[in-house]
């Protein structure tokens, strides 16, 4: 591979984009479609009714996923709207303000080892930066603007009900999570999301992994309960509100831009439940086994995605759960409840560790 | 009298809602699974999905659907037009045009009888005000919908095909003046008194 063009620049370019392509388009957005379907079936048999099932290719069904391909059909032929509002190009801006940084984010996100110490090829991330999860925050601060600048620009006062709740949510969510997260950092010594999975590669009494779950168990809790909300999906869903806002900040949206905003949603969900994997489970480390060799490494692969999609399918059937909370409940958890937890799981790590290296 | 309740505050444990959310997520999962494999391996497990228009299920005996016109022994049409349902319907969706019957006991019958099934609000006072039992909705069926508004303008053939003979009997007063005068020993005259 790195003998393409022989030019460092190019070669580092088109690399780039090549793993891009490869991670974004062969894992993210095909689990993001999927979901859109699995959504419907999951939550379905939760609620003892079977999901759409008539989409059909003559007369194979393949248990409703087609409705994937009618979706995207139909989204693609729709009549694009724009309201009258004094913000047309905003309105146009905001899925892509949406959809983009839920995109961008994997390229700080390895899925795999790297075969070699310290070299320059790194075949499962993107960008081995050491700002890793710094990386990671900075870019998804960014999908409060999706949202709030597309309430806005609706002109339509479900619209603006749902961003004003919405930009205080995120906003405030965004403090938890960062808090949440210093712990492990802290345990682990390093914001490089590459050396923290190395770093839970440990096994200590031979049979206990040093996961981040083991160490930090109470910050996975709170990094689940902030990155939903962050993502506002239920329940902490009162921006799209389906019964309360008609659709909330999506209202206005049809066509193809609704497809964007609701598919950047489940990409969220997909790069939550990616961090969670690398932060707190391990991300491609199998407790017992180790080595080296391509096949281990794809193991390696397959148990990371195997975790990411475990973190998947828990975000779905908590959100089929779980009753939505009340807008006022959810601020008040975020400032008097989750942020303080954080700040104790902090000092309580700071301690630990204190007394760790002391001894 | 209120009652009071005593009402206490949740425990930590309660209220940190972590419990409460693992209780959650095993219940749905468990439906999960069981809807899952029943419906993959066994009759379908708890759901309760019926597969329409293929599978369909049986309307109440009340069910006011599709109108129909029902039909003397002899195959005309029992409606008199008399316009009383027409003037009983909420919605004005009834249209009439009366014609002279051959028959002096028959006056009339209706040349025209539409009804308009887009303003029809199917409350069934037409079929309550009917003296001759000649129109009734209990056909369980429901309007299908079109393309275009002319398909449901419903006319006079189509009610018909749809409607049966009826075992009520013609003309109220005549048959109880009959039944009176057997009664009392008097000589029974029919029709119109001849």
């Amino acid at each position: 591979m790195l003998e393409i063009t022989g030019h460092f620049t190019a070669d580092l370019v088109l690399g780039a984009l090549l793993k891009f392509g490869a991670f974004v388009f062969g894992f993210v957005m095909v689990v993001a479609t999927l979901l859109t379907w699995l959504e419907r079936k999951y939550s379905a048999l939760m609620q003892n009714r079977i999901g759409p099932n008539r989409a059909n290719f003559g007369k194979y069904t393949f248990g409703g996923l087609l409705h994937i391909v009618a979706d995207g059909l139909k989204m693609l032929i729709k009549e694009d709207f724009v309201p009258i509002t004094p913000n047309p190009w905003m309105f146009r801006l905001a899925p892509l303000l949406a959809f983009v940084p839920a995109l961008t984010v994997f390229v700080a996100i390895p899925f795999g080892p790297a075969p070699a110490e310290g070299s320059a090829f790194t075949p499962f991330q993107v960008a081995p930066t050491n700002l890793g999860m710094l990386l990671v925050f900075a870019i998804t601060s960014l999908n409060v603007y999706g949202s709030v600048l597309g309430a806005w620009a609706s002109n339509n006062k479900w619209s603006l009900m749902g961003g004003l709740r919405i930009s205080a949510q995120m906003i405030s969510y965004e403090v938890a999570i960062g808090l949440t997260l210093v712990g492990v950092f802290m345990i682990y010594g390093s914001l490089d999301l590459y050396e923290i999975v190395e770093g839970q590669s440990r096994m200590y009494g031979g049979w206990l992994p040093g996961w981040g779950i083991v160490f930090q168990p109470f910050a996975f809790v709170l990094y689940l309960a902030c990155a939903i909300a962050e993502n506002k999906r239920a329940p902490f869903d009162v921006a799209e509100a389906e019964s309360e806002l008609t659709a909330g900040y999506w209202t206005e949206y049809s066509a193809m831009a609704f497809g964007v905003l609701a598919i950047a949603e489940f990409v969220e969900v997909v790069l939550i439940g990616c961090i969670g994997a690398l932060l707190f489970l391990g991300g491609w480390h199998i407790p017992g086994l180790s080595g080296d060799g391509p096949f281990m490494i794809a193991l390696g692969i397959g148990a990371f995605l195997g975790k990411v999609l475990l973190l998947v399918w828990l975000q779905m059937t908590i959100r089929w759960t779980l009753p939505r909370f009340r807008y006022d409940q959810i601020m008040k958890l975020g400032w008097t409840m989750l942020l303080p937890a954080a700040l104790v799981n902090l000092v309580v790590t700071g301690v630990v560790l204190a007394f760790v290296d002391r001894f | 009298m209120a009652k009071l309740v005593d009402r206490k505050d949740p425990d930590l444990l309660r209220q940190s809602y972590v419990v409460e959310i693992t209780k959650g997520v095993a219940l749905t999962s468990r439906v999960f699974v069981k809807n899952l494999f029943g419906r993959m391996f066994g009759d379908g497990g708890d759901t309760v999905t019926v597969q329409y228009p293929e599978q369909q299920k049986p309307y109440p005996d009340r069910f006011r659907g599709k109108h129909r016109l029902m039909e003397r022994p002899d195959g005309q049409v029992r409606c008199v037009a008399c316009m009383l349902c027409s003037t009983a319907c909420p919605a004005n969706c009834i249209t009439i045009v009366a014609g002279e019957h051959a028959d002096v006991s028959i006056e009339k019958f209706p040349e025209v009888f539409e009804i308009d099934l887009l303003k029809c609000i199917y409350c069934g006072f037409c079929a309550e005000a009917c003296p001759c039992d000649a129109i009734r909705m209990d056909s369980g069926r429901h309007t299908l919908p079109t393309v275009d508004r002319r398909t449901q303008h419903t006319g006079k053939i189509d009610l018909l095909s749809l409607g049966t003979q009826t075992i009520a009997e013609q003309g109220g007063t005549f048959k109880s003046d009959q039944r009176h005068a057997q009664f009392h020993g008097e000589p029974v005259v029919d029709g119109a008194g001849h």
